[in-house]
């Protein structure tokens, strides 16, 4: 289900301009929805004081998923399931074990990280999520402020707010 | 921007380049229809593709004894092509995830299409062990499955398993991190496009908005990714190498294989790039987004790789003379001086040799001189395979058994129809996504662009300061 949104977004040609930008909303202490990028804009995390993600936290226990299941059914068919000597090696020849252990932790970290990532982010194949201007993904940096529910008083507030930070362009949609 | 640019970097970007015109410069080429040269070399490629599926169904319908395999020489071309190809297959992570790590800006301009090369090649690589089974439709047998003889599992204590288990691992990781990587840069073709275009490159690039937070979580995904592929693409040869040095045979049971399998796999993985590269770049008219800095950096990998596979092959002769085993020096004396001889002059001359031009800037440089070079390695990287392989199981312990082998056209057919195959893959890649990264390179813009870092770097630095003071003014 989605919902219809009100936004007032302003377009910046550069993005030390749109870091001046973002920091001076914060300075205003006005609300920024979010922030779109054609590509990553270092510093700008910290600029958002956005939270550090925890994919990595999830990668980690995705690949120690894959540790255990590798090593721990590995070990249980040669000691229970079916036990075999192979070149008069002990059942448990846990050095044996170590490469496929190692490839299954890989692949069930890099798996679940990237579905996570996916998932998180709302995305998946054939999703379409509303964007609000084509040339975000070319050469645009746009701050974004939820213009729902915003008297005359606020979206005037925000739009001198995009001419004095130097926005090229400044329009109300919604998505 | 507060990035600290040494003034002796030379620019990777080169003309000036504005944001737009990264977009426009790299898109266009999948936005066009394709010129002759596109047409002629898909053509081409196609044609081998059609050998490649020919001499497979040969091959499945009438068995392998259609090749030229025989009691003692069970592994021929097959497995010479097999590892010639996983060890191309090396480059596209190797440049993606290590130098990553390393953060070396130069990997922008060339690792997305290393990336796809690298698929192509494993899709490749993994063809051969499939066919030489034989019985291609009982190939699932390889994975352990529950399976009603028991359950009868597989040997996890065999290097062929643990080979199972490293390819089909670096194919998936390898296909997630490219895919991730192209996911913004299809949203930038998405933008791009109407119609029918527009739908697909929208089914493609996932919904991609280009939000803070997402590009917070795209870069710890690559990174994380780019920290598992570092190890695993050095785990892949090295198991490579384990089916050769766990087993029992001279000239094969040696400790020194997994390095020197991963220095000969970055070593042939770079030889491919450069003739992709070089290609690529005029075709594409990429030439200023794939600079000479950048062949010359490749060049330089080469180079030392190279270097590296030329003391193994000769700390091999040492350890066979000085193990004072008569078997082991019989292998390498049968290498050198045996009826293949001159397989094996072959790989020093190409692999050892003649990469030592590159100690020459000029020569480092130039595009004659690298795109004739990467073939050479090429060919010389082929040569090793071939050399370890076939030259030891032509000559094993019973004189009574020995052999000379030759391939027979279905083994050359199916050969070269990989080639056919690994061209078309990557010539229909060059159709629908972008070559280059586009998002990447437009974040290295302003630290590696000509116009930042070059000779006319003040003039643009006057422009910067007058947009700061113009910002701070309102």
């Amino acid at each position: 289900m989605k919902q219809e949104k009100e936004v007032l977004y302003g377009l910046y040609d550069d993005e030390e301009i749109l870091l001046g930008a973002v920091k001076a909303a914060k300075a205003e202490h006005l609300e920024i929805m979010d922030v779109f990028t054609p590509f990553p804009v270092h510093g700008l995390d910290e600029a958002l004081e956005l939270e550090e993600s925890r994919l990595h936290i999830a990668g980690f226990i995705y690949g120690a998923i894959g540790t255990l299941t590798a090593f721990l059914f590995m070990t249980w068919v040669f000691t229970r399931d079916w036990p075999i000597i192979f070149g008069g090696k002990p059942y448990w020849s846990v050095p044996a074990f170590i490469p496929i252990t190692f490839e299954l932790t890989v692949l069930f970290s890099a798996i679940g990280m990237t579905v996570s990532f996916f998932t998180v982010c709302g995305m998946a194949p054939g999703r379409t999520n509303p964007t609000l201007d084509d040339r975000i993904t070319d050469d645009k940096f746009c701050i974004a402020f939820d213009a729902a529910g915003a008297g005359e008083d606020m979206l005037n507030r925000l739009r001198s707010f995009f001419s004095q930070t130097g926005a090229s362009e400044v329009h109300l949609k919604t998505i | 921007m507060s990035v600290v640019v040494s003034p002796i970097r030379e620019p990777l970007i080169e003309g000036g380049k504005t944001y737009h015109q990264i977009t426009e410069d790299i898109c266009s080429p999948t936005e066009k229809a394709p010129n002759f040269a596109w047409v002629l070399a898909f053509t081409l490629s196609s044609i081998f593709l059609g050998l490649f599926l020919f001499t497979v169904a040969w091959t499945i319908w009438f068995g392998i004894g259609t090749w030229n395999l025989n009691r003692t020489i069970g592994w021929g071309w097959d497995i010479t092509n097999f590892v010639w190809w996983i060890g191309i297959g090396h480059a596209g992570t190797l440049i993606s995830a290590i130098l990553l790590l390393f953060r070396q800006r130069w990997r922008t301009g060339v690792n997305r299409a290393a990336e796809a090369m690298t698929i192509f090649a494993v899709m490749c690589a993994g063809q051969f062990p499939l066919i030489h089974m034989g019985r291609l439709w009982l190939a699932f047998f390889i994975f352990p499955y529950p399976n009603t003889r028991g359950p009868l599992w597989v040997n996890f204590n065999s290097p062929l398993l643990w080979d199972v288990f490293a390819i089909s691992t670096y194919f998936t990781v390898s296909v997630l991190f490219w895919y991730t990587g192209l996911v913004p840069d299809l949203a930038t073709l998405r933008d791009r496009s109407k119609g029918i275009r527009r739908k697909l490159y929208n089914i493609f690039s996932f919904g991609w908005t280009g939000a803070a937070k997402h590009w917070q979580r795209f870069e710890s995904l690559s990174l994380v990714l780019a920290g598992l592929s570092t190890p695993l693409v050095l785990s892949v040869h090295t198991i490579v190498s384990f089916d050769f040095a766990t087993s029992v045979i001279p000239g094969w049971h040696t400790t020194i294989f997994p390095p020197y399998f991963v220095a000969g796999a970055i070593f042939s993985g770079f030889a491919m790039v450069q003739t992709l590269m070089l290609i690529t770049r005029k075709v594409l008219k990429l030439e200023e987004y794939i600079t000479l800095q950048h062949i010359d950096s490749m060049n330089k990998v080469i180079l030392v790789t190279g270097t590296i596979v030329g003391v193994a092959y000769l700390t091999e002769l040492f350890i066979a003379w000085y193990s004072g085993y008569l078997y082991e020096q019989y292998a390498f004396y049968n290498r050198v001086l045996g009826p293949y001889w001159w397989s094996y002059v072959g790989m020093m001359a190409c692999n050892v040799l003649s990469p030592q031009v590159f100690w020459s800037r000029k020569i480092r440089r130039s595009i004659t001189w690298t795109f004739a070079m990467s073939i050479f390695v090429n060919i010389g990287m082929w040569f090793e395979r071939f050399v370890i392989i076939a030259t030891t199981l032509a000559r094993d312990y019973l004189p009574s058994s020995w052999s000379y082998y030759v391939p027979t056209w279905v083994e050359i057919g199916i050969f070269l129809g990989t080639l056919g195959l690994f061209f078309t893959l990557f010539l229909i890649f060059t159709r629908v996504a972008p070559v280059v990264a586009v998002a990447e390179v437009k974040s290295i813009l302003k630290a590696a662009g000509d116009q930042y870092t070059g000779p006319n770097a003040a003039k643009h630095h006057h422009h910067h300061t007058a947009v700061a003071a113009q910002t701070g003014a309102h």
